[in-house]
């Protein structure tokens, strides 16, 4: 894909159809960035602005960082940005790890029992137990208000699972017959020869794992305790839902965060996937439309 | 050794699938949270015949195939046009700048989501205070029942259209660029080009796509809906899978709440068995490759 390349066949673009085309892509650009854009400004804004503008701006005339100084300074969001961290990155190496043993044993032929538990995983991508049964597996097993209900219950994703099967599958079977007449065993072959070879479909998994992890907050509100929440349910309840905070000077009573604050936990729960964005997009295009296509 | 591993990782599916179907079985029973699910007892199909009679439910069925009907028309064209546009430009790095833009919001979560459009066209948002500045009249959107639907899928859209391309693209791809040319030789302009060359190419994709969407017509975004559903009430806003988290985990009416949510998933798993027993006959079919 070399820049500006037009096949000799190809009529010269009318102008009209040119600037159509321009006014189109700039409307897509705009209407994806201009949203993020105001939360991000109003979140830097000084909380006078905001009220004086109506409640968002679009360019802070004085930034500050107040508003992230207020909420990383031990509150409510200080700990639920630890516990989704956590979450996040004890979460994505254990799914990982379960997705790419499941997958590595469904991909080998010679492995007894493959077919059936093949089915069975499959199986469930068609019907899901339902939301009710799921709540009282998790409530009999203990796992309410425990940080492992946020992670069990989604360990693995079949998606990701038929992805990375597809994968695994897609590696020549030479370099299987190969290590194995070296005497190397399932596990070794495993660790010294298909993972080196499978980094970017790992990288695709483990990003979709991390993102899934961090912006999950359903769970949290159905297994969770408040004073053990993520991020992004304490973001809901108190920007999406508008619920009051008890009042820290009085002890009682509830206020409602100022805007700019809002926002800055909006913001905080929003950055980390606009970092990793660039890394997940340069993988995913190539890694993932191949697998789901297979498959 | 592999087979070890296998087993052992199956166990997830064990307790946390097939351990959860099971749990089904207080669809069918009076669920006693004290007697636990095997000693609770059983009903036969009580819950069912409730659930039959029972207004409130079959309002959240029919919202629930409104609303996928209404992104069946409204979002579906949305990614399809937007690959049109993507694979016309000739420009590559355009193209890849514009793709990587429009597939960011596919990755933040509904909360975050809702939060945005909250924040951009509620009464107190961006939009209202251009209005409310340039002196006309703001507009009632967010909050607001009879906007609700209409909301919703330009949700869906915001969020999912740009990600939506991707197959589409895929399949554009595959077109191979001497029937363009060909065309264009026998003298076939642009539109007449997209007409013969583009469309069949990518009838298979699209034709697959809607049959899937409509094998999962009882599925509309539940985190979606959950979010907003306190700010416009149920009338608006209430689905099948609303109404089974309204009436089991906060009204504590387990069995019943199961109920709900088996007949959606016996439903749901037989429309999309069908959905792709006929998508496969049409692809025996309708392929012209």
């Amino acid at each position: 894909m070399s820049t500006q390349a037009r096949p000799g066949w190809m009529e010269k673009p009318r102008p009209v159809t040119q600037a159509g085309k321009v006014v189109a892509l700039v409307a897509v650009v705009a209407l994806v960035c201009v949203p993020f854009l105001t939360i991000v400004a109003t979140s830097l804004a000084s909380p006078r602005e905001v009220v004086a503008n109506g409640g968002w701006v679009l360019w802070p005339q004085h930034p500050t960082l107040d508003a992230y100084r207020d909420i990383l300074d031990g509150g409510i969001v200080t700990h639920a940005l630890g516990v989704s961290v956590g979450v996040t990155l004890i979460g994505t190496l254990l799914s990982l790890a379960a997705t790419v043993f499941l997958a590595y044993a469904l991909s080998r032929p010679q492995v007894y029992g493959r077919k059936p538990i093949l089915l069975l995983v499959l199986f469930t991508f068609l019907f899901p137990p339902g939301m009710i049964p799921s709540f009282l597996v998790v409530k009999e097993l203990g796992l309410l208000d425990s940080y492992a209900s946020l992670v069990l219950p989604v360990l693995v994703n079949v998606f990701n699972l038929v992805v990375l099967r597809g994968f695994f599958q897609g590696i020549p079977e030479e370099l299987y017959e190969a290590a194995r007449l070296d005497g190397a065993g399932d596990l070794r072959v495993l660790f010294s020869i298909v993972l080196p070879l499978s980094k970017a479909a790992l990288a695709v998994v483990g990003l979709f794992y991390a993102v899934a992890y961090w912006n999950s907050w359903f769970y949290a509100s159905l297994y969770m305790e408040s004073d053990h929440w993520p991020l992004q349910q304490v973001l809901r309840t108190y920007v999406v839902a508008g619920e009051g905070l008890t009042d820290t000077t009085t002890g009682e009573g509830t206020v409602n965060a100022p805007q700019t604050v809002q926002m800055a936990v909006l913001v905080l729960a929003t950055a980390p996937i606009l970092l990793v964005y660039p890394f997940l997009q340069k993988y995913f295009t190539k890694g993932v439309l191949t697998g789901a296509i297979k498959s | 050794m592999l087979s070890l591993l296998m087993f052992g990782t199956f166990t997830y599916f064990l307790v946390f699938h097939y351990g959860a179907l099971v749990g089904n079985v207080i669809a069918f029973k009076d669920y006693v949270p004290f007697d636990g699910i095997w000693g609770s007892p059983w009903v036969g199909l009580d819950n069912f015949q409730r659930m039959l009679q029972d207004g409130d439910f079959w309002h959240s069925v029919i919202n629930t195939m409104l609303i996928a009907v209404l992104q069946l028309v409204f979002y579906f064209p949305v990614p399809l046009a937007l690959a049109l546009l993507l694979h016309s430009l000739t420009w590559g790095t355009v193209r890849r700048f514009v793709q990587s833009v429009a597939y960011l919001p596919h990755f933040v979560s509904w909360v975050i989501v809702v939060a945005l459009f909250q924040q951009v066209l509620g009464d107190t948002g961006m939009v209202n205070g251009f209005l409310g500045d340039a002196g006309l009249h703001t507009v009632d959107i967010v909050g607001n029942p009879d906007a609700f639907k209409p909301l919703v899928v330009a949700q869906v859209i915001w969020k999912d259209a740009g990600w939506g391309t991707i197959i589409f693209l895929a399949a554009l791809s595959q077109v191979d660029e001497q029937q363009y040319e060909a065309a264009a030789i026998d003298g076939a302009g642009p539109w007449r080009r997209f007409w013969h060359v583009t469309l069949p190419s990518i009838r298979p994709v699209v034709v697959l796509l809607l049959i899937m969407r409509l094998g999962d017509i009882l599925s509309v975004g539940f985190e979606q809906m959950l979010l907003q559903r306190d700010a416009v009430g149920p009338q608006a806003a209430e689905i099948i899978d609303t109404f089974v988290y309204y009436q089991g985990i906060v009204g504590g009416d387990y069995g019943y709440a199961a109920a709900a949510g088996l007949f959606k998933g016996l439903i749901g798993a037989a429309l999309v068995y069908a959905a792709n027993k006929v998508a496969h006959r049409l692809g025996e079919q309708g392929v012209y490759r």
